[in-house]
């Protein structure tokens, strides 16, 4: 189907890469559909475009990318709400803010976008982890862990 | 705004699905359990709100909407 979007115009998508978001994302209720998009040179970046509104669209990236230890702390009902049994199981998004300075950009870990790869159902969820708030510097992150070297993956098997 | 009065242990109904229980009154803090449905989220107010205005934040229009910006500037820090 053919859908509107913010960064790449109007574009031919598969319905079932379509990623249904039944409560809405958090303050935008009543928008379910999103989509997936990448563009070049975007790197680990991409775009949650809203299906339903065009002018919605927010850069998101996996926490992983910058936080290898990054744990999804979320009550099981909440996991079986998009069904699922695991974290393991989800591809997880954080929302980014890009200040006017882009290297001041932050990623929320504290509520981040579950998805379910199966279903394609998806959820933003907020994390029970007091280490993570919604605003975590990306390339700040990413200095500390080089400077620590510690570039081992989190215990849980997410990243 | 519906105020009801509730002591230890005493619940309140929303609909058939969710229930407020007074689970512990000590000082001034009270403890409450939530039953409800697994769609329906549960979350203390200051928490949720945060994250409405994070995301509204990260859904305004930005001077920068070229992924290639914040890749050029993932990349470079990613040596």
């Amino acid at each position: 189907m053919r859908i509107k979007t913010k960064p790449l115009g109007e574009i031919e998508v598969a319905k079932e890469s379509i990623i249904e978001v039944k409560e809405g994302i958090i303050g935008f209720p009543g928008l379910n559909r999103y989509i997936l998009l990448n563009s070049e040179g975007g790197g680990p970046f991409e775009w949650f475009q809203s299906v339903d509104r065009v002018d919605l669209a927010f850069v998101v990236i996996s926490p992983c990318e910058f936080r290898p230890d990054y744990t999804l702390d979320v009550s099981k009902s909440e996991l079986e709400s998009i069904g699922l049994k695991d974290p393991s199981e989800a591809v997880i998004l954080a929302i980014v803010v890009i200040p006017d300075d882009p290297s001041m950009m932050t990623a929320n870990l504290q509520g981040p976008i579950v998805i379910n790869p199966k279903t394609k159902q998806a959820r933003q969820m907020i994390s029970n982890n007091p280490q993570y708030t919604v605003r975590h510097n990306i390339l700040q992150e990413m200095q500390a862990l080089a400077d620590s070297d510690k570039a081992e993956r989190g215990g849980n098997k997410l990243c | 705004m519906l105020v009801l009065a509730r002591k230890r242990d005493q619940s309140i109904m929303i609909g058939d699905e969710v229930e407020v229980i007074v689970v512990d009154v000590h000082g001034d803090q009270v403890k409450l359990g939530i039953t409800a449905p697994r769609q329906i989220p549960v979350h203390r107010k200051e928490v949720y709100e945060e994250i409405q205005r994070e995301n509204i934040r990260a859904a305004a229009e930005t001077k920068h909407d070229k992924l290639s910006v914040l890749g050029d500037l993932f990349k470079s820090k990613k040596k």
